[in-house]
């Protein structure tokens, strides 16, 4: 991961370098106009968001179950940046529904579920921070929790009736809006990797001070 | 011979007037069923458009500017990402203190 780290930074910083050109030239939507264009960094927020609950949840049931400590440094890493990429799309979205449908929120079943998975990593991360001895465990069943929620957020459009689009409308995108928006996902996905790095690092190091830290006490 | 001869005469206004009062009622209803629901439709429908409509007058949707709240939503993108990326590079920079103090502390004993 620590040897990719440069090329994905490289090519991450040039997808988001041409991102603004693909995003000016794609035309407008007929309804919606110039406000749709939120469109380009909020859907890929959330795939930002989705990537980071797949790798929270995987490392986390590794932690749980096998306890291996590298996956629970991978496990904290990620819930931080779903808690990130999570608040992008919640603020985001409110931005576009404003001008689209007239309010900042509505109290519908995708908007709320979407707040409650974004709190779930907030939990995750507030249980780690403040819940004492063994809080690592309980945080890992907070965030398997989370990663079995998040499939049903992500359906619930088509399953309730919500003011939200459905799932299909992305996917039969015409071609002149869908490729920008496979430019910036794959750029969001590239920086959640960058990122990811980055603050496994991090944990890394605290790992070290702490073994330090009790070497020193002995 | 005399009495149809006059109610042809006379016609469906004839007809009318030597109905009962129920029948009156009757048609009268029956008119004002018909006719109310039309002059409620003229009443509720929209006053021709104009070639100038005054911004106050344009739907809410369409009233809120669209420019702002897009630089809004991707400036808030790229500030939580400069954000996080400068509380990494903090946190890194205390665990790097720290575990210089710590190896100093050690090399002293």
């Amino acid at each position: 991961m620590r040897k990719a780290f440069a090329p994905l930074l490289v090519l991450a910083a040039a997808m988001f370098a041409a991102a603004p050109y693909f995003i000016a030239q794609a035309p407008y939507e007929s309804t919606m106009g110039l406000i749709q264009k939120i469109m380009y960094f909020h859907v890929p927020s959330w795939i930002g968001m989705y990537s980071a609950i797949l790798v929270c949840g995987v490392a986390s049931g590794l932690y749980l179950f096998r306890n291996n400590q590298a996956a629970d440094r991978y496990a904290v890493s990620a819930a931080e940046l779903a808690v990130m990429f999570g608040l992008m799309g919640l603020v985001t979205g409110p931005l576009w529904g404003r001008k689209a449908w007239g309010v900042w929120w509505e109290w519908d079943v995708r908007l709320t579920s979407a707040l409650l998975l974004e709190l779930v990593f907030v939990a995750y991360l507030l249980v780690r921070k403040y819940g004492g001895p063994g809080a690592e465990k309980l945080a890992a069943a907070t965030a398997l929790f989370g990663f079995a929620v998040a499939p049903f957020v992500y359906k619930s459009v088509d399953i309730w009736r919500t003011v939200h689009p459905k799932t299909s409308v992305v996917p039969t995108l015409p071609k002149v809006m869908g490729g920008p928006l496979a430019l910036t996902a794959l750029a969001f996905v590239l920086l959640f990797l960058v990122l990811l790095t980055l603050r496994v690092r991090l944990a890394e190091r605290q790992a070290v001070l702490d073994e330090l830290y009790l070497a020193h006490e002995d | 011979m005399g009495m149809v001869s006059r109610v042809g005469q006379v016609g469906w206004l004839g007809g009318v007037l030597r109905m009962g009062r129920v029948g009156r009622l009757i048609l009268t209803l029956l008119l004002v069923l018909i006719v109310a629901p039309s002059a409620l439709a003229v009443q509720t429908a929209p006053p021709g458009q104009s070639e100038y409509v005054p911004i106050k007058d344009l739907p809410l949707t369409d009233q809120i500017p669209a420019a702002p709240l897009l630089i809004a939503a991707y400036a808030f993108v790229w500030i939580a990402v400069l954000f996080y990326l400068w509380t990494i590079w903090r946190r890194l920079g205390k665990v790097e203190d720290e575990m210089r103090t710590l190896a100093q502390k050690t090399t002293r004993r």
